[in-house]
């Protein structure tokens, strides 16, 4: 079962670590990873494996939006299944 | 393989966009709660509802998070109450029932609860009289409860008799809630050839042919398809079609998405996702700049209704590809108070309420959310009422009025309802008086369309 992490901000040290670190807490595996910084703005998105996660999913995002808003970055946590049904026939 | 551009495309339709899912309604049947004995009819009824629906908002707040798509409204609609009123006496009574469906849907923490509703198309029971003449004081003594009368179908014909009561109970509604804007003729919607499954209030109700228990989701997303239209650029209307109909079918998997997964979580059986562009007063979330990013210059232009047409047909061809059962209202709605760019094409005075009945003729609903002067005779409103029945009935569509008389308000004052139901201003009306032919009551046939056996 996967996850889509969607993280949008001014670029800083340490961005990914944090959200690896996060992940890692929670027991959620990272299996790809595109981060790009265009003009000063960090944008990243990454697919995580949520099959061994250790709590709900709603707690894990709101664990993630809860980093974000500390850090000034906008951090969103979606199911894969959305973009399944929205983008394949 | 998700693909970023995929994710990229997402993430905009619901952050900036505003793509949402508009509501999960449950429908409820009370037909096992029937009892001669109001106390307990109102007891059972309450018991019903408020364990059928534990656990919906819980669930509506899960699959927010899970998705991470904005789930606004959960709801429930129940059996229209006028054939649970069969036992009862009095209109006090039937107020009741309605305090009754205010209290279950307040336990519920849900922000409507429709089925106040009476379906009176070729006549009226005495139980369902009584309750039309309660609506009233049901709309003016509770805050959630939403009321819909059927006064006509392309099989029935039009009931001329409750067509003239309803204008009278518009009135008595304004009147009694005028304290608020009128705003109790926001909870009450005349209907010709109602569907029995609409999510969408405040015309929702469980229809006599429906489960125990049913899931039905109303989807959103005018943004979405205004924004598509805008990067679709300088293309001719084929390719428009084309786009809203790829948007249309992105928004309607969403809302099949929900549906099944909020169906699986409650244990209810899922019924029907309504592909319906709902606008709400938000900027960037409204069917009138879907109509002007086409290529009017304000709605209510020449050549609205054709606009609204193709946009309207597109968003059925879209949908109903993307869902496995479509139903309710299912096209795009023109609330004027709930959409930014209607209350603006209204105050500036280029869309009239003449514009907007030619446009009902091409969309899911009708004459909705329009604010008219208080003091306008009840015969008129019957006129309106009317009208717009007979384009729903002749053309085998479900049509509405939803027309709030403000009390004490004129032409170029506003109305505030706050939320999603908004602003309006007060539209101006033709006040020739329609009353010989509204008082001659009786049946307008049905027409010959109807005899398709």
């Amino acid at each position: 079962m996967k996850s889509v992490i969607t993280v949008v901000g001014h670029d800083s040290i340490g961005i990914i670590a944090k959200v690896s670190a996060r992940c890692a807490d929670f027991s959620v595996n990272i299996s790809d990873i595109t981060q790009s910084v265009l003009s000063d703005y960090f944008v990243m998105i990454m697919i995580v494996d949520i099959s061994k996660m250790t709590s709900d999913f709603a707690e894990f995002s709101s664990a993630l939006e809860a980093l974000g808003e500390r850090d000034g970055l906008v951090i969103h946590v979606m199911h894969e299944d959305i973009f399944n049904s929205m983008h394949r026939i | 393989m998700i693909d970023i551009r995929e994710i990229q495309e997402t993430v905009a339709m619901i952050h900036e966009e505003n793509l949402d899912i508009r509501t999960i309604t449950m429908g409820i049947s009370l037909f096992d709660c029937q009892s001669d004995d109001i106390c307990r009819l109102c007891e059972r009824i309450y018991d019903k509802i408020t364990k059928s629906a534990e656990h919906l908002t819980e669930v509506s707040s899960a699959l927010e998070r899970r998705y991470g798509i904005p789930i606004i409204n959960s709801r429930v609609s129940v059996t229209p109450i006028s054939y649970m009123a069969g036992g009862i006496r009095s209109e006090d009574d039937c107020v009741k029932l309605a305090k009754t469906l205010d209290r279950a849907a307040d336990a519920l923490g849900i922000n409507f609860i429709g089925g106040y509703s009476a379906l009176v198309q070729k006549g009226a029971t005495d139980s369902a009289l009584l309750l039309i003449k309660s609506i009233p004081y049901a709309l003016s003594e509770t805050s959630l409860v939403c009321s819909s009368v059927n006064v006509a179908s392309t099989k029935a014909g039009i009931n001329m008799d409750a067509v003239r009561e309803m204008g009278n109970i518009i009135k008595k509604t304004a009147y009694l809630t005028r304290d608020s804007g009128s705003i109790g003729c926001a909870k009450l919607v005349v209907f010709s050839n109602v569907p029995e499954d609409n999510p969408f209030m405040a015309g929702a109700f469980h229809g006599a042919g429906e489960a125990e228990r049913v899931i039905n989701v109303g989807v959103s997303g005018p943004g979405v398809v205004a924004a598509a239209v805008k990067r679709a650029g300088d293309v001719d209307m084929t390719e428009i079609a084309e786009t809203i109909k790829r948007t249309a079918f992105k928004i309607t998997r969403v809302g099949q998405l929900v549906a099944t997964e909020a169906s699986k979580l409650l244990g209810v059986p899922f019924g029907i996702v309504d592909l319906s562009l709902a606008p709400t007063p938000a900027v960037g979330d409204s069917v009138a700049h879907i109509l002007e990013e086409i290529g009017l210059e304000v709605c209510g232009a020449h050549g609205t209704t054709a606009c609204l047409a193709l946009l309207n047909d597109a968003v059925k061809k879209g949908g109903v590809m993307a869902s496995s059962h479509v139903g309710g209202l299912s096209g795009a709605f023109i609330p004027v108070s709930e959409d930014a760019g209607m209350i603006d094409a209204a105050a500036s005075g280029a869309l009239t309420i003449e514009k907007l009945e030619a446009m009902t003729a091409v969309c899911s609903v009708g004459l909705d959310m329009i604010a008219v002067p208080g003091d306008t005779p009840s015969e008129v409103i019957s006129g309106v009422i009317a009208d717009e029945m007979a384009i729903g009935v002749v053309n085998s569509k479900t049509t509405a009025v939803r027309l709030i008389p403000a009390y004490g308000k004129n032409v170029g004052d506003e109305v505030s309802f706050g939320g999603l139901l908004g602003k309006a201003p007060v539209m101006k009306l033709n006040t020739a008086s329609p009353s010989k032919f509204i008082n001659r009551g009786g049946r307008i046939p049905a027409p010959i369309q109807s005899l398709k056996n």
